[in-house]
């Protein structure tokens, strides 16, 4: 593949080579054909740490074409840390034009978020997962998980939510909470809040990459993606029970920030994109300020 | 009547030595079949050959299923063997490590084969763990403690709890009183005797401990090399020994 980028003429498009790319590309259509099956795959070294999202950018290289608008997030913010240097590192080997504002986006590669904003068929979610089995602590062997997942001996799965409510009165995982896929595969949804996992029923295709694992996993669009509970204890999609202190919104998933020593407090939109947009429509939160284009 | 298990010809080898071989036996509803052996007779080797847990080189092992009778579990699929595993059937491991979650809570080691086959109510599932950890004499304090807290009889009631709470019909034991003191081996055993007289199960009790076939077993098989030498009713053969070896095993019991 040529590339009209000048500055990547080092690399090839999008850092990793044409077979690479097949490879995975092979992986993500196997994904998508069993939904929530764990594609194994020959994971890359990565010019970036484990733990970064290897396996977030490797799926992104692999989709990602020179006509892609993308944009990364990280916990939901487009300016952090990893965000911005997966979001540069894009950039500079393919050449694509990113943005921050989700609609705008194809291609969306996040940690562990989904956008408040609702997605679109055009786009692609892509998640990094650090562990993608979700029988792992309960199971350490391998083999034995994989017996599991196709023998569809999930009882186990529910052995931890057990756990949960004996301990703490109610079902107390609050991220990386498992689902089952299509009435077959129980999913690890990589570490996103419960409050995103009925989100998880979307028009967008969502891919799971998981580098140091070596494992690829995918939702078709529409995919039926149900939340595991007990009948007398369902599933809750939780957040705090506040608004955002800048944006005034009551439906978003909110961190909590501490601003001082002496209690002090307050709570803002994860996704700094959502965030942003409120205030620019004119909404404004119990600490907000007027918004002005091009402020932070 | 039906066999609930019928053993037909079963022989395991390793290499050129021999596990066990041609065992053949039947075990009735509500029969308690004890097998008693010196180390490395052989005894372990079969049962995991009954249990599927080896894959014995000849022979059947015939289980009268509830939806279609007797069927050869060594010719089933996978998946339908582990169904029995978790419904029909129950393995109590020597070391209750074995067969316990230790990093799981009391209550969530019993609760795992209910969820296993489909309980989806906490309320009842939880309710279900205290009334068999009761049953086997664990207070119902203890019902989110895990297994490390529990004393070595306590978690050998556990493992027993866990594997009965699905009601099994067969159940397989390998040495359950092995490594425990006596006291706590007679009490062990008293609660063993209830529970399988109660639910009228059927047992394959696996042992070195004569007392233990003694108080628990209908019938027993002495093996020796990988043979069964003798086999009878209980008291039959351990009051009137007629192998070499029986004779042996019988006398060499210390009397207190």
């Amino acid at each position: 593949m040529t590339n009209d980028a000048e500055n990547v003429t080092a690399y090839n498009f999008a850092y990793l080579d044409e077979q690479t790319k097949r490879m995975i590309r092979r992986a993500i259509l196997k994904g998508l054909a069993v939904p929530g099956y764990q594609v194994p795959f020959a994971s890359r070294e990565m010019p970036m740490p484990y733990g970064w999202g290897t396996g977030g950018v490797q799926v992104s290289a692999a989709v990602l074409c020179p006509e892609d608008c993308f944009k990364v997030i990280d916990q939901g913010a487009d300016d952090t840390t990893n965000a911005v240097s997966i979001r540069k590192f894009f950039e500079t080997t393919a050449g694509v034009a990113t943005t921050e504002e989700t609609a705008k986006a194809t291609v969306i590669q996040t940690r562990h978020r989904i956008p408040e904003a609702r997605l679109g068929e055009d786009q692609i979610l892509v998640y990094q997962v650090p562990i993608p089995e979700p029988l792992r602590f309960l199971e350490p062997r391998e083999t034995e998980t994989r017996k599991m997942h196709s023998l569809e001996e999930y009882g186990l799965m529910h052995v931890k939510l057990y756990e949960d409510v004996a301990q703490h009165g109610a079902i107390a995982t609050a991220y990386a909470y498992p689902v089952k896929v299509e009435g077959r595969y129980v999913m690890d949804p990589s570490p996103i809040p419960k409050f995103d996992n009925p989100k998880m029923e979307m028009d967008a295709i969502q891919l799971f990459g998981a580098g140091r694992e070596q494992r690829i996993y995918a939702l078709p669009p529409h995919s039926k993606v149900v939340s595991l509970d007990f009948e007398d204890h369902p599933f809750e999609a939780s957040k705090a029970d506040h608004a955002c202190d800048i944006c005034g919104a009551e439906d978003s998933y909110l961190d909590e920030v501490i601003t001082d020593d002496a209690g002090g407090r307050m709570f803002v939109c994860s996704d700094t994109d959502y965030c942003r947009s409120r205030r620019a429509a004119g909404h404004m939160g119990a600490q907000g300020v007027p918004y002005e284009e091009g402020a932070a | 009547m039906t066999p609930l298990l019928q053993v037909e010809g079963v022989s395991k080898f390793y290499g050129a030595r021999i596990g066990c071989e041609d065992v053949s036996f039947e075990l009735f509803p509500g029969e308690v079949m004890g097998i008693v052996g010196e180390s490395g007779s052989g005894k372990s080797t079969l049962l995991g050959c009954l249990a599927g847990q080896l894959a014995p080189d000849a022979g059947e092992v015939l289980f009268d299923t509830r939806a279609e009778g007797l069927r050869d579990t060594l010719k089933m699929s996978e998946p339908e063997r582990r169904m029995l595993g978790r419904t029909d059937w129950a393995f109590v491991h020597q070391n209750a490590r074995d067969g316990l979650r230790m990093g799981v809570s009391a209550g969530g080691n019993v609760g795992e084969r209910l969820m296993a086959v489909g309980a989806r109510h906490y309320g009842q599932i939880r309710g279900q763990a205290i009334d068999w950890l009761g049953r086997v004499e664990i207070s119902e304090d203890r019902v989110d403690d895990r297994p490390g807290q529990f004393s070595g009889g306590m978690q050998q009631r556990l493992q027993i709890a866990r594997n009965l709470v699905t009601g099994p019909r067969l159940v397989f034991m390998d040495e359950p009183t092995g490594g425990l003191d006596v006291s706590v081996q007679a009490r062990l055993l008293d609660l063993l005797r209830g529970l399988v007289r109660e639910m009228g199960l059927s047992a394959i009790i696996v042992t070195h401990d004569l007392a233990v076939v003694r108080l628990l077993a209908d019938r027993l098989m002495v093996m020796k090399g990988g043979h069964v030498v003798e086999a009878g009713l209980t008291d039959q053969v351990l009051d009137d020994p007629q192998h070499g070896y029986t004779q042996l095993l019988v006398s060499s019991v210390l009397q207190v």
